[in-house]
């Protein structure tokens, strides 16, 4: 009896741990939102959206500057890598032999395994290096090479999911593959597509370390493509380690900042998928 | 093929028709074939181009490189150890910590918890993965660095200070607190696979265990998780490739010293906080050289590691555990 007694000891204080554990994770997530939202919320004002950030020593300023640097070179990430993405995911999907879509499959989760700052160093020997500084080109890459695979294994996965029926539907009333790739699958995993697009998109906008030497951050405004260029992750990082009381009020701003667009985007992308509009081209 | 057959019975002009679409089929193909080839060439590419741009250090200082202890970048002479070491002794603390509380979550979300709250939670595990790594550092260089150095640290060499991983003073920056900040950011990751290779165990396994007398514990602790095994491995072995190659969070609290310390309170490096610290202002053509070849020395761990966990995540997925094992 005693031994029963023991088991079931035992057996309500390892569940009660896990349960624990449980608490304890999802308490991190309520930590560090409640905590940016405490310090970051006294500094987040008109300026910090309207205004450049201000030398050390002075206060006031804001992160105009980083601001649109970041929307800058995630739009150019997107632009190169929503369209190799989507399309290499159609070829793997719909086309891909068994040679070439194997190559191609292990080389984007190699790509997506890859710690991201040697994603920037690659970036930095291919654009930095030939075009002689930083810039935002070079930022822009460097953040597309962690987009692709995403949206790659994303577009792959929606399609493969797209029942046979409808192809067969298609095809049986004469349409050409390309009509019915275009027409109807691709439509019917729209949804999906979408959010995975979504998701790496905001994956991406907080990646500092492909930044840090390849747009490498800058006071003022950047006037062209070709120029270093700031961001918010990379102005998190130089204002948190800077020892000014003041940057460090504009780094938890920016934190709050960053993380309020990163989480919203995935809440919004999660609800596309699960109840949301479906998007209809046809 | 019906359309073929439709198609050839039809006059010749739709004939030709059939013909050009056809040729559209091909266009399609062709085009997406080059954009799928073309993520293969980028990869092959970033090897080729790390490899020739670490040649400098590679010829300079061969396999002496991985041994090497200095890092002088005024002589011009570089060594990886410190570096490498900081690395696998941040990730390996990092798994410590993380593995229980990981898997132990898990359990509770598979096993225990109402579908509704193990839903909840899991999208809120899956949120904490999507919080970029930068103000992970943040939180931990304002937080959990000044708690390290005023409550923790003293704490544990009052208590484990026999030990020599707990002596020296306390600077609150350290591998411990890079390796605390590394088991928070993995925990996601174990949690939601190790959730759902467990969900996948046959209910009649669980059934079996526990018709034979076994407590709930008893039952999840030697059935059900040694059955889902492979997918909690590789659920470790993701978690693992994160935390070796992560940079931002680990860079803002390492404390940027290059030596090797036996205790984990002493501040240290890694290889990817120095190639963050130093690349952007390196003094010579030799130190970028020897900071890519760190680069490559990164990239072959974390592939090599990412391979075993795919493995892994590929085999629970295709067989079965059990079949698999």
């Amino acid at each position: 009896m005693n031994r029963l007694r023991y088991r079931k000891f035992v057996n309500s204080v390892m569940l009660g741990m896990t349960g624990i554990f449980t608490v304890f994770t999802v308490a991190v997530l309520f930590l560090i939102l409640g905590y940016l939202v405490y310090n970051g919320g006294k500094s987040v004002d008109w300026n910090f959206f309207t205004k450049l950030p201000a030398p050390p020593g002075e206060t006031g300023g804001g992160m105009a500057n980083a601001i649109v640097g970041s929307a800058i070179m995630v739009g150019l990430a997107a632009l190169i890598g929503i369209p190799v993405g989507f399309l290499g995911g159609i070829y793997l999907a719909e086309f891909g032999g068994k040679t070439v879509g194997f190559a191609v499959r292990y080389t984007a989760d190699l790509l997506n395994g890859v710690p991201s700052i040697v994603i920037g160093i690659f970036a930095w020997t291919v654009i930095v290096v030939p075009m002689k500084g930083f810039s935002a080109l070079a930022g822009g890459f460097a953040l597309s090479l962690m987009l692709i695979p995403i949206a790659l294994r994303t577009t792959e996965q929606f399609l493969l999911n797209v029942p046979r029926s409808l192809r067969e539907g298609a095809l049986a009333l004469g349409a050409p593959k390309w009509r019915v790739i275009s027409s109807v699958v691709v439509p019917a995993a729209s949804k999906g597509i979408l959010t995975g697009m979504i998701l790496g998109i905001a994956r991406i906008a907080g990646e500092t370390a492909p930044l840090l030497f390849t747009a490498l951050g800058n006071q003022f405004w950047a006037h062209s493509l070709n120029e270093p260029t700031n961001s918010l992750p990379v102005v998190i990082y130089t204002h948190a380690i800077a020892p000014y009381d003041e940057w460090h009020r504009q780094a938890w701003a920016a934190g709050l900042v960053l993380l309020g667009m990163v989480l919203l985007t995935n809440v919004a992308a999660r609800w596309i998928l699960a109840r949301g509009i479906t998007v209809q081209k046809g | 093929m019906a359309a073929t057959a439709i198609a050839a019975g039809k006059s010749r002009k739709s004939r030709n028709l059939f013909v050009a679409l056809r040729g559209g089929d091909e266009i399609a193909h062709l085009i997406t074939l080059v954009f799928a080839a073309s993520v293969f060439l980028v990869t092959v590419f970033l090897v080729w181009e790390l490899w020739v741009h670490s040649a400098p250090s590679r010829h300079k200082f061969g396999l002496g490189f991985l041994t090497g202890t200095d890092w002088d970048p005024v002589q011009e002479i570089f060594g990886a150890l410190p570096y490498i070491y900081g690395t696998v002794i941040t990730s390996v603390l990092a798994m410590i910590v993380a593995i229980p509380l990981g898997v132990g979550a898990a359990v509770f979300l598979a096993e225990l918890a109402p579908t509704g709250i193990s839903n909840t939670c899991t999208f809120m595990v899956e949120l904490l993965a999507a919080i970029p790594s930068v103000i992970y550092g943040l939180l931990a260089l304002f937080t959990l660095v000044p708690l390290l150095r005023s409550y923790g640290e003293p704490f544990l060499k009052a208590s484990l200070g026999f030990l020599p991983f707990f002596t020296g003073p306390s600077f609150g920056v350290g591998y411990l607190a890079a390796g605390l900040i590394l088991a928070i950011m993995t925990l996601p990751y174990i949690i939601s696979i190790s959730r759902e290779a467990l969900l996948e165990v046959p209910r009649d396994q669980r059934e079996a265990a526990l018709a034979l007398g076994a407590t709930k514990w008893e039952a999840t602790s030697q059935v059900v998780v040694p059955f889902a095994r492979l997918g909690i491995f590789g659920s470790i072995f993701l978690a693992l490739a994160r935390a070796l190659g992560e940079t931002m969070a680990v860079t803002m609290v390492i404390g940027n010293d290059p030596s090797i310390h036996m205790s984990l309170l002493a501040p240290g490096h890694t290889i990817a906080a120095v190639i963050a610290n130093e690349f952007a202002e390196a003094s010579s053509a030799m130190q970028i050289s020897a900071l890519i070849e760190m680069g490559l020395v990164l990239f072959l761990i974390t592939i090599i590691i990412n391979a075993l966990a795919r493995l892994l995540v590929i085999a629970t997925s295709r067989k079965g555990t059990a079949h698999a094992a």
